[in-house]
């Protein structure tokens, strides 16, 4: 055992170590993306880790390694397990040989996300165990047993930290990396991985027999335990248990659910010890639902009487006020202090010298403003600044929302931009059936050969597996056009005559059109040694006409009517392109 | 609220909130002293406004309600003011004097606070201002601001200053660990100059 300070998404990590694990996949989606990223970069145990090009394949890869054996982990973020959402519904009726963890990281508050759906929902509904960590160290110890429950039940585990577990640090005691390696072998079974229909139906009551006894287990475990201190209690589940023991009294009973199913015999005796009950947790009522099932006489507080908000992160001040609501006393007064409310926000921005601003600075240029930009999800969302950012919904959805949008009729030019992992992740698909039924649509594949917005995690398009070792990088190029569109164009986004030329010509025809704009990600040619001079304004040209500040540049500034370039600038030299005056030059340039 | 002091760390994504976090939970653990804190992560990092909190001493959630923090350390003099409703009566704000003027104030014309008047409304506040830019520089470089900010906190922090120095050391890379540990030092004696 040693003391470690570290961040919740490492210590799942380092709980993977300890419990001898074997084989690792993942994709990346905030707050999940450390997990497989502290497991690539750890020496202490070698094992096999990829980044897969989306969950779906991720969960299968694992899945598949489970079924020989070895102790498998796959992780992505809530809305990750939408795509996984497939193989995971039928993986509770094969089971699993050895252990598998679906690490499905939640986002309530959708800190940095498109929703704040409930991974609780998903495991209830594919009948597998899920566990629901309350804080860092019990994130550790609970990812260790996970795996012994997987193995001892023979289903796959749903691990849901929320982004507090993920993205918070604490102390950690932490234990030493397992030596043990179990070796692969996959012992034919047709009854048990065929899932035909007379399969199915033999394992589907397989899977449902399992269950009374896995919530007792859950019970026995410690996962879910309570303590009768008086005649009210509060119930709390995951990450919102600790903000209720801080503030609960100590003659108030309290149960802290960490795992589901929850078993209802025994939280039914825990409700009928009380008269009144508070159920606080994050997002769903699931733990409210059940108390409610199984709670005659009492009467229970929670999400369903609004004491507790359905939207959103709790903190203690929240869970405080949803005591008060329910009448129940609490041990600290909060107050509601107002946020100063007239300070210039400061919302994240692309960086300074991001390829994307250019290639999306040249597309409203061409295309103009009732042009429809249907985009994607990653750090080119935030294009909505430059207003190119018309539709969002999920991963690999701007092809296929655009070409909804231009086959229905819609008369404006349709423009879609999307990532090169976003692209490789479900894009491509949109991408067959655009050429395949005729769309009319261009599409803009923003390359900057990572996947920048979780923290720089290389994809197929990188040339480098997640171990850092070389491999055959993707021809973007020739994939799209294999998938039947002729119209395939590189451009360098830094080139803005060049990029303006090609969207003028994409303009011109019809059928689905690709233009990639490769420009490697600022952060990393920078890491990789990439040097450009920075530019500088000629204050005595500048006509103050404001143009390169609309372009949006972080390494802009704007005072006395003057622009002026500070020392983020990472000298594309875009900005030198747009102002109209040619005030902006390369330093040392005249 | 419980018995844990409780610090807001704030700044612009890329100034090194992480670092400086990472430095008190390290001098936590020096001090066997339990901790907890929560990052700001994901697209937040583009430049935009990011919040780490830090519970010394605690033992439940990371996360710090408004109204109660003992302490603010800000990176930059707007974010200062942005959070400092997280502050409880009697609490401390420490800030650099320096403000990165957000883009978006150019684009849209915003008006932009002055220095003096984002002091100026920080006034009902235990309020210290350092030029961590100047001191950095003078300690051999302006990456050591967040170090100089730390050194600027240590007197207001229920830590020991051996500690926090063990800490810097053994976090910063290997090469700055000089410039860091007097940037650590000069932010510690601008803060008990300005205090005089
Ligand atoms: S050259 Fe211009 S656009 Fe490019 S990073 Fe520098 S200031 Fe920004
Ligand atoms: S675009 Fe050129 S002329 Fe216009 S404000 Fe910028 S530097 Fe000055």
């Amino acid at each position: 055992m040693s003391e470690r300070y570290l961040l919740g998404n490492e210590a799942i990590g380092r709980a993977c170590l300890e419990a001898n694990l074997d084989f690792a996949s993942g994709y990346p989606g905030t707050p999940s993306s450390e997990i497989v990223d502290f497991l690539r970069y750890q020496k202490e145990r070698e094992f096999y880790v990829e980044w897969s090009v989306n969950e779906k394949v991720a969960f299968e890869n694992a899945l598949g390694a489970a079924w020989t054996g070895v102790r498998s982990l796959v992780t992505m973020k809530h809305v990750g397990l939408n795509v996984a959402a497939d193989p995971l519904m039928t993986s509770g009726y094969t089971g699993i040989k050895g252990g598998m963890v679906i690490v499905s990281s939640d986002d309530p508050y959708a800190h940095s996300s498109q929703n704040e759906q409930d991974s609780r929902n998903y495991a209830a509904f594919a009948k597998v165990p899920c566990l629901d960590p309350g804080d860092i160290q019990e994130a550790y110890s609970m990812m260790v047993s996970a795996y012994d429950l997987s193995e001892e039940s023979g289903l796959p585990v749903i691990f849901r930290p929320t982004t507090r577990i993920c993205h918070s640090k604490s102390n950690v005691s932490v234990g030493e990396s397992g030596q043990e390696h179990r070796t692969a072998a996959f012992e034919k079974d047709p009854k048990q991985f065929v899932v035909i229909p007379v399969h199915t139906r033999v394992l589907h009551k397989k899977l449902n027999e399992k269950q009374k006894g896995l919530a007792e287990r859950l019970v026995e475990m410690g996962f879910n335990r309570a303590e009768v201190r008086g005649k009210t209690a509060v119930v709390a589940a995951g990450i919102s248990a600790s903000y209720v023991e801080e503030i609960i009294p100590d003659d108030v009973s309290f149960a802290k659910i960490g795992a589901y199913p929850i078993d209802e015999e025994w939280l039914g005796e825990f409700a009928g010890k009380h008269e009144k009950i508070l159920v606080v947790e994050e997002l769903s009522p699931v733990v409210e639902n059940v108390l409610r099932q199984v709670s005659c006489g009492a009467e229970v507080f929670g999400k369903k009487n609004g004491c507790v908000p359905y939207e959103g992160e709790l903190d203690p001040a929240s869970v405080a006020l949803a005591f008060e609501k329910a009448g129940f006393e609490h041990k600290y007064e909060y107050t509601v202090p107002e946020p100063v409310r007239d300070l210039p926000p400061r919302p994240p921005i692309l960086c300074a010298g991001c390829g994307h601003r250019a290639a999306f600075y040249a597309m409203k240029k061409v295309f103009g403003s009732k042009a429809i930009y249907p985009s994607d999800i990653g750090c080119y969302t935030l294009g909505i600044q430059l207003g190119t950012v018309d539709t969002t919904i999920c991963m690999g959805a701007s092809i296929t929302v655009g070409s909804g949008i231009a086959s229905a009729g819609e008369e404006n030019d349709v423009v879609c931009s999307i990532g090169d992992s976003t692209f490789l992740h479900t894009g491509i698909n949109g991408l067959i059936n655009a050429a395949y039924n005729g769309a009319n649509i261009t599409v803009v594949i923003l390359d900057n050969r990572i996947t920048a917005m979780t923290g720089h995690q290389p994809n197929p398009n990188t040339g480098m597996t997640a171990k850092g070792v070389l491999s055959p990088s993707i021809s973007l190029e020739t994939l799209c056009r294999s998938c039947g569109v002729s119209f395939v164009e590189t451009i360098d986004p830094y080139d803005l005559t060049g990029t303006l030329k090609m969207f003028e010509k994409a303009k011109a025809k019809k059928g689905v059109k690709v233009i990639i704009a490769r420009q490697p990600c600022v952060i990393d040619a920078k890491r990789s040694g990439i040097k450009r001079k920075p530019v500088t304004v000629d204050a005595e040209i500048c006509t103050g006409c404001g143009l390169c500040v609309k372009f949006g540049c972080p390494a802009i500034e704007f005072t006395d009517k003057k622009a002026s370039v500070n020392s983020l600038c990472m000298g594309c030299g875009v900005c030198a392109d747009i102002c109209p005056a040619g005030a902006i030059r390369p330093e040392g340039k005249r | 609220m419980s018995e844990s002091f409780d610090l807001l760390i704030v700044g612009v994504g890329g100034q090194g909130t992480v670092l400086a976090s990472n430095i008190i939970g390290e001098s936590c653990l020096i001090e066997k002293r339990s901790v907890r804190s929560a990052e700001t992560h994901g697209m937040a990092q583009r430049g935009g406004s990011v919040e780490t909190h830090i519970r010394i001493d605690g033992k439940y959630g990371s996360l710090i309600s408004p109204g109660t923090a003992d302490l603010i350390i800000s990176f930059d003099l707007l974010e200062a003011l942005r959070y400092s409703h997280f502050l409880k009566k009697g609490g401390k704000i420490i800030s650099s004097s320096g403000i990165i003027v957000p883009v978006s104030a150019f684009q849209q014309n915003l008006e932009i606070p002055t220095p003096e008047e984002l002091i100026e409304r920080m006034s009902g506040f235990d309020l210290t201002v350092i030029d961590a830019e100047k001191i950095a520089g003078e300690a051999g470089s302006l990456l050591s601001q967040n170090v100089v900010m730390l050194g600027a906190s240590a007197s207001a922090l229920p830590l020991k200053v051996e500690s926090m120095t063990e800490a810097v050391q053994s976090l910063v890379p290997p090469k700055t660990v000089e410039i860091n540990t007097r940037a650590f030092e000069y932010g510690f004696k601008a803060a008990q100059n300005n205090i005089s």
